[in-house]
């Protein structure tokens, strides 16, 4: 079996983010990028599943532009086998990046397609359903534990739900979304990192992969959230009891 | 043709500096709103999310006829539906659809269903609540739809126009739907508070009628199936929607010191919330966590008790009305959004706060 993760380049999660003077996005020229943590989750699932002798091959893809290369390049010194990089300059919404890793799954097949939950940039939380419901596979969202089943081709997957841990069992091929507490993905090593420098990245356009990538999405403005006024230092519990009673009326 | 030159041409005698002629088009389409929204239920009756989910789609225009979709099997169903019907003065209607194929919440046929219905009847919008049954559903509904949803909605600013944060709450995006019909959203349940008196005049019971499910199709049915659920039973009220929250951090140190954060919750009556390094630490199960990849919050009073205050964190909290923070550091960033901050060891400040805190009540 085959395994295709999806991964995407964001702003790192450690940096402060500020938004453009003129509102239009948010500030990413010389900024920091990372893999999202998710994506990275998802690549480290995908090598422990290759490493029981569950998988065959892990196959990392990313869509975006050029500088999208560098984070295949880490998915790739982690351990992934190979990358596909879709060029688009372009903002991808889920929805066209669903239509792209549907196209994509039509040319490897892979036997499980494993993506983040959400990405941290757009917060979005809508492109592993998405890509399942164009390919009509099972979904196993949030996922904070992934068990295949060779024999039945089916896997159990934990999922993280609003009250509590839900489990489910889905015939493969399936579409797994991960949660932060899936696993601890691992460093790059130094070798590996060499390493990855010749292993094979595969190029498309979304023309090639015959995706329309027109977005019925349009970003009116992007505002800094309001502020939230200043508050004070007490010295007592006295004091911050008496204050949430007669100031605050909160208890 | 020519009445539409000449509508145009008395637009601009009236209004010569609009540059929008469709402008009076556009709203008018949106007069004729009809709005189907996926609720969720437990035990004979739609979450309180789902409630303000239908909030939600009665703020997206005056004249919006409002569906309740419900699915599932047996009798809770029924109950639930009517529930349902007399939840909100704004339904319209509310629909049912009971079959063994929705006995749990399984994305697949829940997708279809959706799809189904939306074909049926041409909804401008669907909407559902942005927990983990709406995330899971809804997104995999509208590919199946072709369309773009919006997630975690915190304003409607027109009836295809909405403001949603992106980047852990660091910035808010406006975001307009071009697309064809129907426009999808989640809602950030907290954002659409439902008053109690919307709810008490909710006297009239809307009709329910059964969905058709003879044309329901099922190419994906059968390829996952429902194992088992672990429930963290909780006394406490519900963390999405208490009006206190006391949360504790990795400063709690054990499992054994995040007692006293349960003990301050049951003399306050607030539901307990934990930080993502308290929840890994152990001491506390996930479904406690408070920020960007755990729970929302919204209430009235939070209190943060060895909570440094990660961006992550702090997005689960900004909405609330009075946030308290009590730790040791005085630079921790939490006491920049704190309205009262307390700086001092919470193991001595927390005996002080049970002792002399009133009973709730």
């Amino acid at each position: 079996m085959k395994i295709m993760v999806a991964i995407k380049r964001v702003v790192d999660y450690a940096v402060k983010i500020r938004v453009k003077p003129d509102r239009t996005g948010v500030e990413t020229q010389n900024v920091k990028m990372s893999m999202n943590p998710f994506c990275e989750i998802a690549i480290e699932e995908a090598l422990r599943i290759k490493e029981a002798g569950l998988a065959s091959e892990v196959v990392a893809v990313t869509m975006g532009p050029a500088q999208c290369v560098d984070t295949l390049r880490t998915g790739l010194a982690m351990g992934a086998d190979r990358g596909i990089h879709v060029e688009a300059t372009a903002p991808l919404y889920p929805l066209s990046v669903a239509k792209l890793l549907k196209a994509l799954v039509e040319v490897e097949k892979p036997g499980l397609l494993l993506l983040g939950k959400q990405a941290i940039d757009d917060d979005c939380n809508q492109t592993g359903q998405m890509v399942a419901g164009l390919l009509n596979w099972p979904q196993g969202t949030f996922a904070s534990k992934v068990v295949i089943d060779k024999e039945k081709q089916a896997v159990t997957v934990d999922r993280e739900v609003d009250g509590g841990l839900e489990t489910l069992c889905l015939d493969l091929p399936a579409v797994i979304t991960t949660d932060l507490r899936l696993n601890q993905p691992r460093y790059a090593t130094l070798p590996n990192i060499m390493k990855a420098k010749s292993k094979p990245i595969k190029k498309f356009t979304p023309q090639e992969l015959n995706v329309d990538v027109k977005p019925d999405l349009e970003v009116v403005q992007v505002t800094e959230p309001p502020k939230r006024k200043a508050g004070i230092i007490l010295s007592s519990v006295d004091e911050l009891i008496d204050k949430l009673k007669n100031e605050a009326h909160v208890i | 043709m020519i009445r539409r030159t000449v509508f145009t041409v008395l637009k601009r005698s009236i209004l010569p500096s609009s540059s929008s002629p469709l402008l009076p088009l556009f709203s008018s389409a949106c007069r004729f709103a009809s709005t189907l929204v996926l609720a969720e239920h437990d035990g004979g009756s739609i979450n309180a999310a789902s409630v303000s989910a239908i909030a939600a789609a009665g703020s997206l225009s005056k004249d919006n006829s409002i569906s309740v979709l419900l699915a599932g099997s047996g009798p809770s169903l029924q109950e639930a539906a009517e529930h349902a019907a007399s939840c909100h003065p704004s339904i319209s209607q509310v629909l049912v659809a009971d079959s063994d194929k929705f006995s749990y919440p399984l994305a697949e046929p829940w997708a279809q269903l959706v799809q189904l219905v939306q074909q049926n009847n041409g909804y401008s919008h669907v909407i559902a609540a942005s927990g983990s049954f709406g995330k899971n559903i809804l997104p995999r509904a509208a590919a199946l739809l072709d369309v773009s949803p919006v997630t975690d909605v915190v304003a409607i600013s027109e009836s295809r126009q909405f403001v949603r944060p992106i980047y852990a709450g660091n910035a808010l995006c406006t975001v307009r739907y071009t697309g064809g019909d129907p426009c999808m959203l989640t809602i950030r349940s907290t954002s659409f508070p439902v008053t109690s008196k919307s709810v008490e005049s909710a006297s009239i019971k809307s009709p329910i009628s059964q969905v058709d499910l003879s044309t329901f199709g099922g190419d994906s049915i059968g390829k996952s199936r429902y194992v088992k659920q672990t429930s963290q039973e909780a006394e406490r009220p519900d963390l999405a929607n208490a009006r206190v929250v006391v949360t504790g951090g990795r400063g709690l140190k054990s499992a054994e010191n995040f007692k006293m954060i349960e003990k301050l919750a049951e003399k306050l009556g607030a539901a307990v919330g934990a930080t993502r390094a308290a929840v890994d630490a152990g001491f506390v199960p996930n479904d406690l966590q408070v920020g960007q990849t755990g729970k929302i919050v919204a209430p009235e009073l939070y209190m943060a008790f060895g909570v440094s205050g990660a961006i992550q964190h702090l997005a689960g909290i900004r909405d609330s009305k009075v946030i308290v923070a009590v730790n040791k550091d005085a630079d921790a960033p939490i006491f920049k959004v704190a309205d009262y901050g307390l700086v001092g060891d919470l193991f001595e400040i927390i005996p002080e706060l049970l002792e002399k805190l009133p009973e709730s009540k």
